[in-house]
């Protein structure tokens, strides 16, 4: 600690900081626009100026920059001299010459940095009286909206785009009054974390254009706490609602998750809610029924007994609980295929019994020594890419400490650094977007991605398992990594169930191990598909060839499917297995082609529209809440099959009464469950502590958020700003009458403007407003420590945690050497941030930048089957039929081995790797025959 | 498409910096020197030679005023606007720049011969009012003087 003193006061403050870091932290309000928490300081702005006094007699002092001042022990400044205010005030003004003040249409307004920090240095009369200078902005892609005439030339984007994000794609041109933040050409954005553009910008040049097409006032926002449902990493977002449609996410502060980020997909792919293809209406043998109706015939149908529920990897624990608790444990199928669900069991496995902990994205950051087997992780989880560029300057960060540098001057520590990059081995059969920092890359086949690791495991260790035939110069590279991660302080290795080999998870998990084994903490980074695949490996049950055997055998007769498209998933075979049962529920938020199949339709509701908790890849858990009440008549599935459930006792309760001969009960309720579900059916919270009942390993669930019951100063949290406009008025087109307010009895949260003002849990954080602050720049007075966990610590629970000392036997068998087979092909998946994910690619800006089916072929092979880049080709996967698709030419592709895109249209539920034929049958325009 | 000279040349200033993309501005200037300007499809060639981006090398050829991004014509004057020169009446050579030889800061006459800059202090202020035609300097001028030169550029 050090003391410094603030207008002749002490106070304590953290060694190693910047006086404007020190100074936020102890609630001062000092302006700025350069600095960063997450990205540190450059100085570049002026706007964080304070004065610094030599020493107690010293009353002149002189103007610093606060951002790029060490907070030392002994050093006096002063926030609220006369000059340093006049000097705050002036550079506002001076950034606003050539603002163009057009807050009325600025899509920042009402939560604009810049309109904050002008208002606080009390610049509020305009004098230049000149021309401003103007700029055409551009056109980058269908995210984020450019307006560069707004810009103060803060550095910010580009700093976070290039160093955070690494983008080449946007940069700074030109010089004083005219420099141009964009790119070289009009065009989309090429970085998958565009988005946070959004957000790291101070001012209103770059704005979300998604929002912009349903645009609302942010304060006109109904917003609720949530987590992405688009990837395995569980990125704490708060998506916000107006008049029934869902106008856009944003961050949600995470310490040890996603930090002040998300990526486009989490970003940007919410509009799958507002889809024309949503379920809203219950349907029974394709007309709509009423929710009771409805609710009825599958109490009946799951009354006659012989009836399994198929659970889903994208609903909440609760949800798949719910579906459980109805069918009984031994009548509940996981909703993966067998594949898939053993590949999720294998992570679980590893991470709840190994030594080795798994790494948050935080830890993942913070890593001095990286390696990464089989998985290109920006597609799969975009944001793990940003942690893992942070990681590499873990170790160079060393050269700057030497020349005492601290660690917040960023400009400085950078130009010490130069291209200087800690140890980072990639292992993938194609080029993957972080081959850019990779200190040596290998470009191998799935399975000699696995020996590779297999070797540095024994590497590490003596005792771990040998790998057979592995070429010497291999087995020296594998010594000479395992060399390096066992001289780093925190190694981490990264894997993932994307390429489809559990043999390469194997060889990472070893790697691990070993290293523990080897007193070195190395920590394990697991990649799963989708938001909650550990929860439903935690969850269990059969696999989807599991639960159509048992349609096949007979014993069932009624399938209730959750949230999933069973298309998607598994082949044919098993899914018409189950499907062809003689009656199929479907619970889901979008009409796919497994809806299409039912007897019973339920619109489920989806991530904003109702509670639940999902476990991510580390194995938190992290609850979402509702946002909005959705049009027609959506429940969370979990409260549909809590209403079945009930509908069934009643039932089985009468039935006992009737036949026990006594007095008929005449007050079973009549009513449509619409109208009674609130006083009736089942609190979330009971069906969180039904599941932890049933299931104690998922105790740490009911900790993942305050319950209902909690409240602050006996209030509840709102879900509306205090400035909400025109609550009553939205609907004014169809009704004059003042809606109710929702009650909502699950939550500690209010669909209302009313209750506790003030600073709620992290977890029931709702928005980041505080008095002076709008943008969401006031996450600093989230935080105990600027830049630190929130206040009363980050939200969500780990289930399970290693503790360091158990000791789990090696996977003991590397997989043999890759061969080539002549005239065959190697198929594995390839996944694209945009398009093999299920629900994001629903949202128009992410469909349009999904790729078309292709056919990924290294140069080899593609020569060796005539075909050029964009050609026609025709694929047989073991013999199954025929797919038509353009090859496309992949220059860093290991021969023998092709790639299919992840997730997209027919190809989804095919099962890979597997091999494959290819014939070329056409040619492109102008191509040579 | 670089010419087999500008890529040796541009080789040969790759060659003395520690990363390749250092080499940025002399490698413009190598295809300045050849074509007058760079096109944004010589920008884009040059950024492919020394594996950068369009936009990282776009970046670094608007920070340097000397890198031209627009066509120029046969002749370019860097006029001095700055302090001393603006004290020894560089307007007037503006002006008669405009009026006789029908060339504005900024402008390419018509038939391409000249094309008028603005520069910030050549380092002559003892010579003020100075310009600087094609690399070479200019010194006390007057109108009179300033027409003799230029009568004589092609
Ligand atoms: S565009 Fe925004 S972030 Fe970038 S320099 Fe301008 S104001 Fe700063
Ligand atoms: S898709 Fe994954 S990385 Fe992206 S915001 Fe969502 S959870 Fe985070
Ligand atoms: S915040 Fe300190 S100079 Fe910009
Ligand atoms: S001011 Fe013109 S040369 Fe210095």
């Amino acid at each position: 600690m050090a003391k410094i003193y603030i207008e002749n006061i002490p106070y304590e403050v953290a060694d190693g900081q910047n006086l404007l870091q020190a100074c936020l932290t102890l609630g001062f309000d000092l302006p700025y626009f350069c600095w960063h928490p997450a990205m540190h300081a450059v100085g570049a702005c002026r706007q964080c100026a304070v004065k610094q006094f030599k020493d107690e007699a010293d009353t002149k002092g002189r103007i610093v920059m606060s951002c790029m001042t060490l907070a030392e022990e002994g050093i006096r400044i002063s926030i609220d001299d006369p000059e340093a205010r006049a000097f705050r005030a002036g550079v506002i003004e001076l950034l606003m010459t050539n603002h163009p003040h057009d807050c009325p249409v600025c899509d920042e307004g009402g939560e604009c940095h810049l309109q904050d920090m002008t208002v606080m240095t009390g610049h509020a009369y305009r004098r230049y009286r000149f021309t401003k200078r103007t700029h055409r902005s551009q056109n980058l892609g269908p995210f984020v909206q450019h307006e560069m005439n707004r810009c103060i030339a803060c550095y910010r984007c580009v700093r976070f785009y290039q160093d955070a994000a690494g983008g080449r794609d946007l940069d700074v041109f030109q010089w004083h009054n005219h420099v141009y933040f964009g790119r070289a050409n009009d065009g989309p954005l090429e970085n998958e974390l565009s988005g946070n553009l959004v957000e790291i910008c101070p001012t209103g040049v770059f704005t979300d254009k998604t929002f912009k097409r349903h645009y609302a006032r942010p304060w006109d926002l109904q917003t609720a706490p949530s987590v992405c449902g688009h990837c395995s990493l569980g990125c704490n977002t708060i998506p916000g609602e107006r008049g029934g449609r869902l106008r856009r996410i944003r961050t949600r502060f995470h310490g040890e998750v996603n930090g002040y980020f998300l990526c486009d997909r989490g970003r940007f792919g919410y509009e799958f809610v507002n889809s024309a293809r949503r379920v809203r209406w219950a349907r029974v043998k394709q007309k709509e029924v009423p929710a009771a109706e409805a609710v009825a015939h599958v109490a009946a149908l799951a009354g006659g007994g012989r009836v399994i529920g198929i659970g889903s990897p994208r609903a909440s624990l609760e949800s798949n609980f719910a579906l459980r608790a109805l069918v009984g444990a031994e009548c509940f199928y996981s909703g993966l295929a067998a594949k898939e669900q053993a590949l999720a069991a294998l992570v679980l496995e590893i991470l709840r019994e190994g030594p080795a902990r798994a790494a948050s994205l935080h830890e993942a950051a913070c890593a001095d020594a990286v390696l990464l087997l089989g998985e290109d992780v920006t597609q799969t989880a975009p944001l793990l890419a940003a942690s893992l560029r942070q990681a590499v300057l873990t170790q160079p960060i060393e050269i700057a400490t030497k020349l005492n540098i601290h660690r917040f001057h960023d400009a400085a520590v950078r130009e010490a650094l130069q291209k200087e990059k800690g140890p980072f081995f990639v292992a993938t059969a194609d080029a993957t977007k972080l081959d850019d920092i990779a200190t040596t890359v290998f470009r191998e086949a799935p399975e000699e991605v696995a020996r590779l690791g297999f070797a540095i495991a024994r590497g590490v260790q003596g005792d771990a398992p040998p790998v057979v035939d592995l070429p010497p110069e291999r087995r020296q590279a594998a010594g000479l990594i395992a060399e390096t991660l066992r001289n780093a302080q925190r190694p981490l290795v990264v894997a993932g169930v994307a390429g489809g080999s559990a043999e390469v998870i194997q060889a990472a998990a070893n790697v691990a191990w070993a290293l523990c084994a080897a007193g070195v903490p190395a920590k394990l980074l697991l990649v799963l598909p989708e938001c909650n695949s550990l929860g439903a490996a935690l969850l269990g049950g059969g696999d989807l060839e599991a639960a159509a055997q048992a349609v096949r055998s007979g014993a069932a007769e009624t399938v209730i499917v959750l949230e999933n498209d069973l298309t998607r998933r598994a082949g044919t075979e098993t899914v018409e297995a189950i499907l062809s049962a003689p009656h199929v529920v479907v619970l889901d938020a979008i009409e796919n082609a497994t809806t299409a199949r039912a007897e019973v339709v339920l619109p489920a509701a989806t991530f904003a529209e109702t509670n639940g908790t999902l476990v991510n890849n580390e194995g938190r858990a992290q609850r979402f809440f509702q946002v909005f009440e959705p049009e027609g008549e959506v429940r969370g599935s979990w409260r549909w099959l809590g209403e079945i459930e009930q509908k069934l006792k009643i039932k089985n309760e009468k039935l006992k009464i009737d036949s026990d001969g006594e007095e008929k009960r005449s007050s079973v309720p009549q009513q449509s469950w619409g109208l009674q579900r609130q006083e009736e059916a089942e609190r979330f919270d009971e069906v969180v502590a039904a599941m932890v009942r049933a299931m104690p390993e998922l105790a740490g669930v009911v900790e993942a958020a305050p319950g209902a019951g909690f409240r602050v100063a006996g209030e509840k949290i709102p879900r509306q700003a205090q400035r909400q406009s025109g609550r009553t008025a939205v609907p004014g087109e169809a009704s004059a009458e003042e809606r109710s307010v929702p009650a909502d009895a699950d939550t500690a949260l209010a669909f209302s403007m009313e209750g506790y003002a003030g600073i709620p849990p992290a977890a029931l954080v709702a928005r980041y407003r505080r008095p002076g602050w709008n943008s969401n720049q006031a996450i600093n007075k989230y935080q105990q420590e600027v830049g630190g966990p929130p206040r009363g610590g980050d939200a969500g629970k780990r289930l399970f945690d290693a503790a360091g000392l158990r000791e789990k036997p090696y996977f003991s068998t590397a997989p043999a050497a890759f061969v080539r087979r002549a005239g065959e092909l190697w198929v594995t998946a390839a996944w694209h941030v945009f398009g093999s994910e299920e629900l994001s690619v629903l949202s128009p800006g992410v469909a349009e930048l999904s790729p078309e089916p292709y056919l990924g072929l290294s140069p080899e092979d593609a020569a060796a089957l005539g075909a050029k880049d964009g050609d026609l080709v025709e694929l047989r996967i073991a013999g199954g039929p025929a797919h038509r698709l353009r090859a496309r030419v992949r220059p860093a592709l290991v021969a023998g081995v092709a790639t299919l895109p992840a997730g997209l249209g027919e190809l989804a539920a095919m099962e890979l790797p597997a091999w494959g034929k290819a014939v070329t049958i056409g040619r492109t325009e102008g191509g040579a025959a | 498409m670089l010419t087999e000279q500008e890529r040796a040349e541009i080789e040969v200033h790759a060659a003395c910096y520690l990363h390749r993309r250092a080499a940025g501005p002399e490698a413009l200037k190598v295809v300045q020197a050849h074509r007058g300007w760079v096109s944004d499809e010589a920008l884009a060639d040059v950024a492919e030679a020394l594996g950068v981006t369009a936009t990282e090398l776009e970046s670094l050829a608007t920070a340097y005023t000397m890198i031209f991004r627009r066509p120029v014509g046969r002749h370019v004057i860097l006029l001095c606007d700055s302090v001393s020169c603006w004290v020894m009446g560089y307007e007037r050579l503006v002006e008669h720049l405009r009026s006789r030889w029908g060339v504005a800061l900024g402008e390419t006459t018509a038939d391409e011969r000249l094309t008028l800059l603005p520069a910030a202090c050549l380092g002559a202020c003892d010579r003020a009012p100075a310009l600087m035609i094609d690399g070479v300097l200019y010194g006390d001028l007057t109108v009179e003087k300033l027409d003799r030169i230029l009568e004589g550029l092609k």
